[in-house]
Protein backbone atom coordinates (compact mmCIF):
# COMPACT_ATOMS: atom_id res chain seq x y z
CA UNK A 1 0.00 0.00 0.00
CA UNK A 2 1.32 3.48 -0.93
CA UNK A 3 0.23 6.36 0.58
CA UNK A 4 -0.64 9.04 -1.84
CA UNK A 5 2.46 11.92 -2.02
CA UNK A 6 0.85 15.18 -1.20
CA UNK A 7 1.20 17.44 -4.53
CA UNK A 8 2.83 20.76 -4.13
CA UNK A 9 -0.18 22.99 -5.86
CA UNK A 10 1.54 26.34 -7.62
CA UNK A 11 1.02 29.57 -6.61
CA UNK A 12 -1.16 31.44 -9.27
CA UNK A 13 1.09 33.87 -10.68
CA UNK A 14 -0.34 37.20 -9.50
CA UNK A 15 2.13 39.52 -11.49
CA UNK A 16 0.94 38.21 -15.23
CA UNK A 17 -2.85 38.92 -14.13
CA UNK A 18 -2.12 42.35 -13.26
CA UNK A 19 -0.25 42.67 -16.38
CA UNK A 20 -3.32 41.64 -18.49
CA UNK A 21 -5.71 43.64 -16.66
CA UNK A 22 -3.25 46.76 -17.51
CA UNK A 23 -5.77 49.13 -18.21
CA UNK A 24 -6.03 51.86 -21.44
CA UNK A 25 -9.15 53.52 -22.51
CA UNK A 26 -10.83 53.96 -25.72
CA UNK A 27 -12.44 57.43 -25.01
CA UNK A 28 -15.04 58.92 -27.54
CA UNK A 29 -15.29 62.35 -27.10
CA UNK A 30 -18.38 65.07 -27.90
CA UNK A 31 -18.60 67.21 -30.88
CA UNK A 32 -21.24 68.94 -32.76
CA UNK A 33 -21.28 67.24 -35.70
CA UNK A 34 -22.51 63.62 -35.14
CA UNK A 35 -26.00 62.35 -35.32
CA UNK A 36 -26.45 61.12 -31.89
CA UNK A 37 -28.37 57.96 -33.52
CA UNK A 38 -25.56 57.54 -36.02
CA UNK A 39 -22.79 57.48 -32.64
CA UNK A 40 -25.52 55.09 -31.39
CA UNK A 41 -25.28 53.26 -34.16
CA UNK A 42 -21.38 52.85 -34.13
CA UNK A 43 -21.43 51.39 -30.56
CA UNK A 44 -23.59 48.71 -31.32
CA UNK A 45 -22.40 48.14 -34.75
CA UNK A 46 -18.95 48.06 -34.09
CA UNK A 47 -18.27 47.06 -30.23
CA UNK A 48 -21.53 44.69 -30.39
CA UNK A 49 -23.23 47.01 -27.52
CA UNK A 50 -26.83 46.31 -26.94
CA UNK A 51 -29.58 48.97 -27.77
CA UNK A 52 -29.42 50.37 -24.17
CA UNK A 53 -25.79 50.23 -23.92
CA UNK A 54 -24.93 51.93 -27.21
CA UNK A 55 -27.57 54.34 -26.25
CA UNK A 56 -26.23 55.00 -22.69
CA UNK A 57 -22.73 55.67 -23.82
CA UNK A 58 -24.13 58.07 -26.68
CA UNK A 59 -25.89 60.08 -23.98
CA UNK A 60 -22.72 60.13 -21.39
CA UNK A 61 -20.77 61.56 -25.09
CA UNK A 62 -23.48 64.40 -25.15
CA UNK A 63 -24.24 64.94 -21.98
CA UNK A 64 -20.70 64.75 -20.58
CA UNK A 65 -18.34 65.45 -23.50
CA UNK A 66 -16.65 62.10 -23.14
CA UNK A 67 -16.57 58.64 -22.12
CA UNK A 68 -14.90 55.01 -22.24
CA UNK A 69 -16.38 52.76 -24.86
CA UNK A 70 -13.96 50.13 -24.03
CA UNK A 71 -10.83 49.54 -22.33
CA UNK A 72 -7.96 46.28 -22.25
CA UNK A 73 -4.88 46.16 -23.79
CA UNK A 74 -2.96 49.61 -26.00
CA UNK A 75 -3.15 47.59 -28.99
CA UNK A 76 -6.51 46.73 -28.63
CA UNK A 77 -7.07 50.26 -27.85
CA UNK A 78 -5.29 51.30 -30.96
CA UNK A 79 -7.12 49.67 -33.26
CA UNK A 80 -10.14 50.79 -31.70
CA UNK A 81 -9.33 54.29 -31.47
CA UNK A 82 -8.26 53.76 -35.39
CA UNK A 83 -12.01 52.54 -36.44
CA UNK A 84 -13.92 55.26 -34.52
CA UNK A 85 -11.36 57.82 -36.66
CA UNK A 86 -12.61 55.87 -39.92
CA UNK A 87 -16.23 56.55 -38.64
CA UNK A 88 -15.80 60.51 -38.00
CA UNK A 89 -15.86 59.96 -34.30
CA UNK A 90 -13.08 61.79 -32.48
CA UNK A 91 -11.86 59.41 -30.35
CA UNK A 92 -8.40 58.90 -28.44
CA UNK A 93 -6.62 56.55 -25.46
CA UNK A 94 -5.19 56.75 -22.74
CA UNK A 95 -4.07 54.75 -19.55
CA UNK A 96 -7.30 54.31 -17.00
CA UNK A 97 -5.49 55.96 -14.60
CA UNK A 98 -4.28 58.89 -16.75
CA UNK B 1 -34.79 63.50 -51.85
CA UNK B 2 -36.67 60.58 -51.03
CA UNK B 3 -35.43 59.03 -48.03
CA UNK B 4 -33.22 56.13 -47.32
CA UNK B 5 -35.90 52.95 -47.35
CA UNK B 6 -34.72 49.33 -46.60
CA UNK B 7 -35.76 47.12 -49.68
CA UNK B 8 -37.69 44.19 -49.49
CA UNK B 9 -35.01 41.81 -51.07
CA UNK B 10 -32.20 43.64 -49.62
CA UNK B 11 -30.32 46.57 -49.98
CA UNK B 12 -31.11 50.28 -48.74
CA UNK B 13 -32.51 52.90 -51.45
CA UNK B 14 -32.81 56.28 -51.85
CA UNK B 15 -33.96 58.64 -54.29
CA UNK B 16 -31.91 62.11 -55.13
CA UNK B 17 -32.89 65.20 -57.36
CA UNK B 18 -29.80 65.03 -59.87
CA UNK B 19 -29.06 68.46 -58.24
CA UNK B 20 -28.58 66.99 -55.10
CA UNK B 21 -26.33 63.89 -56.39
CA UNK B 22 -24.54 66.34 -58.01
CA UNK B 23 -23.81 68.18 -54.65
CA UNK B 24 -22.91 64.75 -52.86
CA UNK B 25 -20.58 64.07 -55.47
CA UNK B 26 -18.78 67.11 -55.79
CA UNK B 27 -18.40 67.24 -51.72
CA UNK B 28 -17.57 63.54 -51.50
CA UNK B 29 -14.74 64.85 -54.60
CA UNK B 30 -13.29 67.48 -52.71
CA UNK B 31 -12.82 65.34 -49.37
CA UNK B 32 -11.04 62.63 -51.72
CA UNK B 33 -9.00 65.62 -53.30
CA UNK B 34 -7.93 66.95 -49.72
CA UNK B 35 -6.88 63.40 -48.72
CA UNK B 36 -4.51 63.19 -51.46
CA UNK B 37 -3.44 65.89 -50.82
CA UNK B 38 -2.35 65.19 -47.80
CA UNK B 39 -0.75 61.94 -49.23
CA UNK B 40 0.85 64.01 -52.19
CA UNK B 41 -0.90 63.06 -55.40
CA UNK B 42 1.26 59.63 -56.50
CA UNK B 43 1.19 58.23 -53.15
CA UNK B 44 -2.75 58.25 -52.94
CA UNK B 45 -3.05 54.92 -54.69
CA UNK B 46 -0.07 53.46 -52.74
CA UNK B 47 0.41 50.23 -52.06
CA UNK B 48 -1.87 48.79 -49.20
CA UNK B 49 0.69 46.56 -47.68
CA UNK B 50 2.96 49.59 -47.47
CA UNK B 51 0.47 51.64 -46.27
CA UNK B 52 -0.39 49.00 -43.43
CA UNK B 53 3.02 48.67 -42.49
CA UNK B 54 3.12 52.37 -42.19
CA UNK B 55 6.06 52.88 -44.19
CA UNK B 56 7.23 56.75 -44.39
CA UNK B 57 3.57 57.83 -43.06
CA UNK B 58 3.65 61.27 -41.45
CA UNK B 59 4.00 61.71 -37.91
CA UNK B 60 3.20 65.37 -37.70
CA UNK B 61 -0.73 66.32 -37.54
CA UNK B 62 -1.53 67.84 -40.80
CA UNK B 63 -2.02 71.80 -40.89
CA UNK B 64 -5.50 71.90 -42.51
CA UNK B 65 -7.71 72.27 -40.04
CA UNK B 66 -10.17 69.78 -41.86
CA UNK B 67 -7.87 67.64 -42.00
CA UNK B 68 -7.17 67.62 -38.95
CA UNK B 69 -10.71 66.72 -37.89
CA UNK B 70 -10.55 63.92 -40.27
CA UNK B 71 -7.19 62.60 -39.22
CA UNK B 72 -6.76 63.44 -35.74
CA UNK B 73 -4.71 62.57 -33.15
CA UNK B 74 -5.23 59.18 -30.87
CA UNK B 75 -3.21 60.23 -27.84
CA UNK B 76 -4.50 63.72 -26.17
CA UNK B 77 -1.51 64.33 -24.28
CA UNK B 78 1.60 62.95 -25.51
CA UNK B 79 2.76 64.12 -29.24
CA UNK B 80 5.56 61.50 -29.15
CA UNK B 81 2.84 58.56 -28.67
CA UNK B 82 0.50 60.86 -31.24
CA UNK B 83 3.02 60.77 -33.67
CA UNK B 84 4.25 57.10 -33.77
CA UNK B 85 0.72 56.33 -33.85
CA UNK B 86 -0.05 58.52 -36.71
CA UNK B 87 3.32 56.99 -38.44
CA UNK B 88 2.01 53.57 -38.86
CA UNK B 89 -1.59 54.35 -38.90
CA UNK B 90 -2.27 57.47 -40.77
CA UNK B 91 -1.85 56.04 -44.29
CA UNK B 92 -4.46 53.23 -44.27
CA UNK B 93 -7.08 55.58 -42.48
CA UNK B 94 -6.42 57.91 -45.62
CA UNK B 95 -7.03 55.31 -47.66
CA UNK B 96 -9.81 54.02 -46.37
CA UNK B 97 -11.42 57.42 -46.06
CA UNK B 98 -10.68 57.85 -49.97
CA UNK B 99 -12.52 54.63 -50.83
CA UNK B 100 -15.42 55.09 -48.50
CA UNK B 101 -16.47 58.67 -50.70
CA UNK B 102 -15.56 56.93 -53.79
CA UNK B 103 -17.75 54.16 -52.90
CA UNK B 104 -20.20 56.68 -52.29
CA UNK B 105 -19.40 58.59 -55.91
CA UNK B 106 -19.71 55.28 -57.37
CA UNK B 107 -23.08 54.59 -56.34
CA UNK B 108 -24.20 57.84 -57.65
CA UNK B 109 -22.99 57.07 -61.08
CA UNK B 110 -24.56 53.37 -60.83
CA UNK B 111 -27.77 55.48 -59.90
CA UNK B 112 -27.34 57.24 -63.51
CA UNK B 113 -25.45 60.34 -61.77
CA UNK B 114 -23.21 61.80 -65.34
CA UNK B 115 -20.92 64.62 -65.15
CA UNK B 116 -20.99 65.62 -68.31
CA UNK B 117 -23.37 68.64 -69.39
CA UNK B 118 -26.60 67.07 -71.09
CA UNK B 119 -28.45 69.29 -74.04
CA UNK B 120 -31.49 70.03 -72.58
CA UNK B 121 -33.50 67.76 -74.48
CA UNK B 122 -31.77 64.50 -72.98
CA UNK B 123 -32.43 65.21 -69.66
CA UNK B 124 -36.46 63.88 -69.20
CA UNK B 125 -37.99 62.96 -66.27
CA UNK B 126 -36.40 59.60 -66.41
CA UNK B 127 -32.82 61.64 -65.98
CA UNK B 128 -33.99 64.11 -63.55
CA UNK B 129 -33.05 61.35 -60.49
CA UNK B 130 -30.41 59.30 -59.33
CA UNK B 131 -31.83 56.30 -57.10
CA UNK B 132 -28.87 54.32 -55.00
CA UNK B 133 -29.41 50.80 -53.65
CA UNK B 134 -26.88 50.24 -51.47
CA UNK B 135 -25.38 46.88 -50.48
CA UNK B 136 -23.92 46.19 -46.81
CA UNK B 137 -20.27 47.43 -47.43
CA UNK B 138 -21.60 50.60 -49.98
CA UNK B 139 -24.17 51.41 -46.45
CA UNK B 140 -21.11 51.06 -44.42
CA UNK B 141 -18.73 53.24 -46.44
CA UNK B 142 -22.03 55.79 -47.04
CA UNK B 143 -22.55 56.26 -43.40
CA UNK B 144 -18.21 56.86 -43.08
CA UNK B 145 -18.08 59.24 -46.34
CA UNK B 146 -21.31 61.38 -45.03
CA UNK B 147 -19.48 61.80 -42.08
CA UNK B 148 -16.87 62.97 -43.32
CA UNK B 149 -18.30 65.52 -46.06
CA UNK B 150 -20.30 66.72 -42.47
CA UNK B 151 -17.00 67.03 -40.17
CA UNK B 152 -15.32 69.10 -43.52
CA UNK B 153 -18.05 71.21 -43.73
CA UNK B 154 -18.60 71.81 -40.06
CA UNK B 155 -14.80 72.85 -39.82
CA UNK B 156 -15.47 75.23 -42.48
CA UNK B 157 -18.47 76.96 -41.20
CA UNK B 158 -16.47 76.79 -37.99
CA UNK B 159 -19.19 74.86 -35.87
CA UNK B 160 -17.30 73.76 -32.78
CA UNK B 161 -20.03 73.90 -30.30
CA UNK B 162 -23.65 72.70 -30.52
CA UNK B 163 -24.20 76.37 -30.56
CA UNK B 164 -22.28 77.44 -33.60
CA UNK B 165 -24.48 74.71 -35.72
CA UNK B 166 -27.69 76.41 -34.45
CA UNK B 167 -25.56 80.59 -35.17
CA UNK B 168 -24.69 79.60 -38.37
CA UNK B 169 -27.77 78.58 -39.59
CA UNK B 170 -29.36 82.30 -39.10
CA UNK B 171 -25.97 84.10 -40.42
CA UNK B 172 -27.02 87.09 -42.37
CA UNK B 173 -24.08 86.25 -44.69
CA UNK B 174 -25.80 84.28 -47.48
CA UNK B 175 -22.89 81.90 -48.83
CA UNK B 176 -22.77 80.61 -45.15
CA UNK B 177 -26.32 80.33 -44.48
CA UNK B 178 -26.34 78.15 -47.97
CA UNK B 179 -23.83 76.13 -46.34
CA UNK B 180 -25.80 75.82 -43.56
CA UNK B 181 -28.41 74.48 -45.44
CA UNK B 182 -26.51 71.90 -46.93
CA UNK B 183 -24.84 70.77 -43.82
CA UNK B 184 -27.98 70.25 -42.12
CA UNK B 185 -29.50 68.50 -45.61
CA UNK B 186 -26.42 66.04 -45.30
CA UNK B 187 -27.35 65.59 -41.54
CA UNK B 188 -30.97 64.28 -42.95
CA UNK B 189 -29.86 62.15 -45.57
CA UNK B 190 -27.34 60.52 -42.56
CA UNK B 191 -30.65 60.57 -40.37
CA UNK B 192 -32.56 59.08 -43.30
CA UNK B 193 -29.26 56.12 -43.68
CA UNK B 194 -29.07 54.99 -40.35
CA UNK B 195 -32.66 55.11 -39.04
CA UNK B 196 -33.56 52.51 -42.47
CA UNK B 197 -31.09 50.34 -40.72
CA UNK B 198 -32.82 49.30 -37.90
Amino acid sequence: MSTPTPVEIAEPDVSSVVELEDPWVTIVWNDPVNLMSYVAYVFRNYFGYTDEKAHELMLEVHNDGRTVVSSGRREQMERHVQAMHEYGLWATLERQDA
Amino acid sequence: MKPFKKRRRGGISATFEIGEAHLLANLAGQVVELLRDRNGAEESDADPLAAQLGMGGPSLPPEDPVLQRLLPDAYRDDPDDAGEFRRFTERSLTSAKVLNAETLIGSLVDGGLTFGELPDELTGDEGDRVEVELDADEVQAWLRALTDVRLSLAVRLGIETDDDAFHVAQSEDAAIAAMSDIFDWLGYVQETLVSALD
